[in-house]
């Protein structure tokens, strides 16, 4: 028996290291460009270096797809829309799409550590959020691919061809699921390029097409940097253009299809408000802040960035959000309990370090937690800024990075009028037990997803999209198979 | 000062914008937070830390109609040593028991540092007389139970007589006094809701409760990990608030490592290092113990031992 006087005090409880392993990922020194069934060398010959963002070692050499790269590629997807999949009954392309998904749920392991590798986030959400809705995505699809006439009453949707897609590095599975799976339902075939930084989990996918043994050329998969973007947006043979990522590209790439007749989508920046009134139950409340803003490291379009809280409960709030955030543990993105993991690049660290910097020089009152970063990688310490001012850069421009900016409202009316005095409206939150309150504020907010006493939740069947500088059409649900057919009247 | 104008019972002017309200609870967003916390992976040494706390808060208990003198002088010396070959492993906080078995779990543990605690108040369902109920606490606290596990009538709290709920609390505590400690079992698993529960908590902790316990362990739901949870931000709402410490107990179900585990990182998450201490957190349980005897030979050897190498008790 140990007497309780000689009982140790607790000083510290630190969890010990919990690293998911990476020994399931085997990666190739390098790769090529996956076109027409099977990696292919790039034209251009050139290739450039993908690192983990959290360590800044290097993992593989990928390809840079030139104009002649992103030529053949186009050219294999039209071979196999002309060729194969166009022609396939609509129910032989369902079962691709659920191949596809149970594949990735077998490798659902391999790919949440690899995105985690690659992209820095931590491998609780990859595992727990990208990768099942990455499948999920495939699943939702797949139940679609027969039943369009349904989804489309008294049209005759056909498809329209050849989707070029070009997708983002925040959640680089994710949103290769919600842009191919609803493009193959609909019969189109495709060339994806995943982000600059983050091409691995898109090459790695390449063999779960390969083993679901979808017919060559259907899907194309090519690396490379925003030039290859831009080959792919110009090329004449492309009919539709999907491109999730920055206002300032959506912009150009609208500019260079004027005239063209192709169809684009756009999924853009977003810099949305998080809305908390006096009668939201709290704790929960700051939660759904917390996970607004530190979810995926704040690289969220639909980030809740913008906290916008009642005065009379102004001060509870904050307390309790700054006490919360120093529990978040920011570090290896492999750790199973890491909350907030690394920066995706230096060019994005720097990028929010010098908003931050603005919000400290017009006057923001700025808070961090105390917090270890490891000495290598890219790390930026969770921070928010109060006494913010509508006309701080941080409350207008979208960060994209662990940075919450604060700011008051004392009625809904004014509320709604501060949450939409921005030239985004990607996503906004609402937090309140009155329900006829929720759906006023959602009838009046100028967003295209509104949550309501949550934040940041995904589902195959619920479209996702915004309004003004923030894009237009929608991913997701029925909506989400518009982009991809042609209506003809029935 | 002003005094304020005639108003109807139960109404309180909000002059200040007080923390704790009575607020409410979100389900979904409480569940989805407990749900996180409960995949914290806690390895090797951050483990032991933990089982070797767990413990060291346990309340090691047996509370059936066969309890006997003898069953209870077995689970005594259990908790007082709770592996005869491993000097390491501490005692455990206390042994909880009906009141009839008081005198002979005092008995036991007399000179250890493990306490007595006794269910009273017409245990588990509360369903009697208020003058049977304060009796029987005034038998226990004089019998010598250094703790006290009452229960709140449910009946009376579902059916909106709140105050007779706290009024009960309130004669309890008067009875236990600084002799005995008051836990307070709110039974989470008949209140239906998560405002029921931090409602129910809020009124415990206002009669007087040193402890607010979630379950008796005899109804169909007992210790959740988001009830146990939304208790914890109670009791740190009133802490904020008020400065006043409000131990939490959590009971019921509660029978292997991991689970007891995955409750003290909720504590930690919510209250800090200061509520991990069997002062203000306790674990309820009779065959946990075992089970993380099991886990720490495992720890430190790396292998599973056969179950006949722990006592039973």
């Amino acid at each position: 028996m140990r007497r309780a006087d000689k009982a140790p005090m607790a000083t510290a409880w630190d969890y010990a290291p919990a690293p998911e392993s990476r020994d399931i990922v085997r990666l190739q020194e390098r790769y090529g460009l996956f076109i027409g069934g099977k990696f292919v060398e790039p034209l251009s010959g050139e290739r450039y270096t993908t690192i983990d963002p959290a360590r800044e070692e290097p993992l593989s050499e990928v390809a840079q797809a030139n104009k002649a790269d992103v030529d053949r590629a186009v050219k294999s997807a039209r071979g196999a829309f002309d060729g194969t999949w166009s022609k396939l009954r609509p129910s032989e392309r369902a079962k691709y799409l659920f191949r596809i998904a149970r594949i990735l749920q077998e490798r659902a392991r391999e790919f949440a550590v690899l995105e985690s590798l690659n992209g820095g986030k931590p491998i609780r959400e990859s595992r727990d959020v990208d990768v099942p809705l990455a499948a999920a995505h495939f699943f939702y699809y797949a139940g679609w691919a027969d039943k369009l006439e349904y989804a489309f009453p008294n049209r005759k949707p056909r498809p329209i061809g050849v989707a070029a897609q070009i997708i983002p590095w925040n959640f680089p599975l994710l949103m290769l699921a919600w842009k191919i799976a609803p493009a193959l339902a609909a019969g189109n075939t495709v060339v994806l390029k995943p982000a600059e930084t983050t091409p691995l989990s898109a090459l790695l996918f390449c063999d779960v097409l390969r083993q679901a043994e979808l017919p060559p050329g259907v899907v194309n998969i090519i690396t490379g940097d925003g030039r290859t973007g831009a080959e792919m947006v110009a090329h004449p043979g492309v009919d539709k253009i999907a491109f999730t990522g920055s206002t300032e590209v959506g912009k150009a790439i609208q500019r260079t299809l004027a005239g063209t007749g192709k169809r684009l989508t756009l999924e853009l920046g977003g810099k949305a408000a998080n809305i908390i009134f006096d009668d939201a139950p709290l704790d929960q409340a700051v939660e759904g802040i917390i996970n607004g803003i530190y979810f995926n490291q704040g690289h969220v379009c639909c980030a809740g960035s913008r906290l916008l809280v009642q005065e009379s409960i102004y001060e509870a709030t904050i307390a309790k959000l700054k006490r919360r955030m120093r529990t978040l543990r920011v570090g290896d993105p492999l750790d199973k309990n890491t909350d907030v993991g690394a920066i995706n690049s230096k060019q994005q660290l720097d990028k929010i370090a010098a908003l931050v910097q603005s919000g400290v020089d017009e006057g923001a009152e700025i808070y961090q937690p105390p917090c270890k970063l490891p000495e290598r990688g890219y790390w930026f310490v969770p921070t928010v800024f109060t006494n913010v001012a509508q006309s701080y850069r941080i409350a207008q421009e979208e960060i994209f990075g662990p940075v919450l900016s604060v700011l008051t409202f004392r009625t809904p009316d004014e509320a709604i009028e501060k949450a939409n005095n921005t030239p985004y409206g990607l996503s906004a939150g609402v937090w309140t037990e009155k329900g006829s309150r929720i759906l006023a504020m959602a009838q009046k907010l100028r967003a295209g997803v509104i949550w309501a006493n949550t934040y940041n939740r995904f589902d195959p069947a619920s479209p996702f999209g915004g309004y003004k500088e923030s894009g237009f059409g929608r991913e997701g649900g029925r909506h989400g198979l518009e982009a991809y057919v042609a209506l003809d009247d029935a | 000062m002003a005094t304020a104008p005639a108003l109807p019972g139960g109404f309180e002017l909000p002059l200040e914008p007080r923390l704790p309200r009575l607020g409410s609870v979100d389900a979904v967003a409480l569940e989805e937070r407990a749900d996180v916390l409960s995949k914290r992976s806690i390895k090797r040494e951050s483990k032991l830390f933990a089982l070797d706390l767990a413990i060291r808060m346990m309340d090691l208990t047996t509370l059936e109609g066969a309890d006997t003198p003898g069953k209870v002088a077995a689970l005594s010396s259990k908790g007082i040593r709770p592996d005869p070959g491993d000097l390491a492993i501490p005692s455990v906080a206390a042994i909880c028991v009906y009141p009839n078995l008081v005198p002979f779990a005092l008995e036991r543990t007399k000179g250890t540092d493990v306490k007595v605690a006794s269910v009273a108040t017409a245990f588990p369902s509360g369903q009697s007389p208020l003058q049977v109920k304060l009796d029987e606490t005034k038998w226990v606290v004089e019998a010598g139970a250094q703790e006290v596990d009452m229960v709140i009538d449910r009946g009376a709290f579902l059916s909106g007589r709140y105050a007779q709920v706290y009024d009960e609390v309130v004669r309890v505590k008067e009875i236990c006094g600084s002799r005995a400690h008051l836990k307070v079992i709110i039974e989470t698993g008949e209140l239906g809701t998560y405002d029921n529960v931090r409602r129910a908590s809020l009124l415990a902790i206002a009669g007087g409760a040193d402890f607010i316990k979630t379950s008796t362990g005899k109804a169909a739901t007992n210790a959740t990990l988001p009830v146990a949870l939304c208790m914890l931000e109670v009791i740190r709402d009133v802490h904020e608030e008020t400065g006043r410490v409000v131990g939490m107990k959590v009971a019921g179900g509660i029978r292997q490592s991991k689970q007891a585990v995955q409750f003290l990182v909720q504590v930690h998450e919510t209250l800090g290092l200061a509520w991990l201490t069997p002062d203000r957190y306790r674990i309820g349980a009779s065959t946990l113990l075992n089970d993380m005897l099991m886990q720490i030979h495992k720890e430190r050897t790396g292998r599973y031992q056969n179950p006949d190498y722990f006592t039973i008790d």
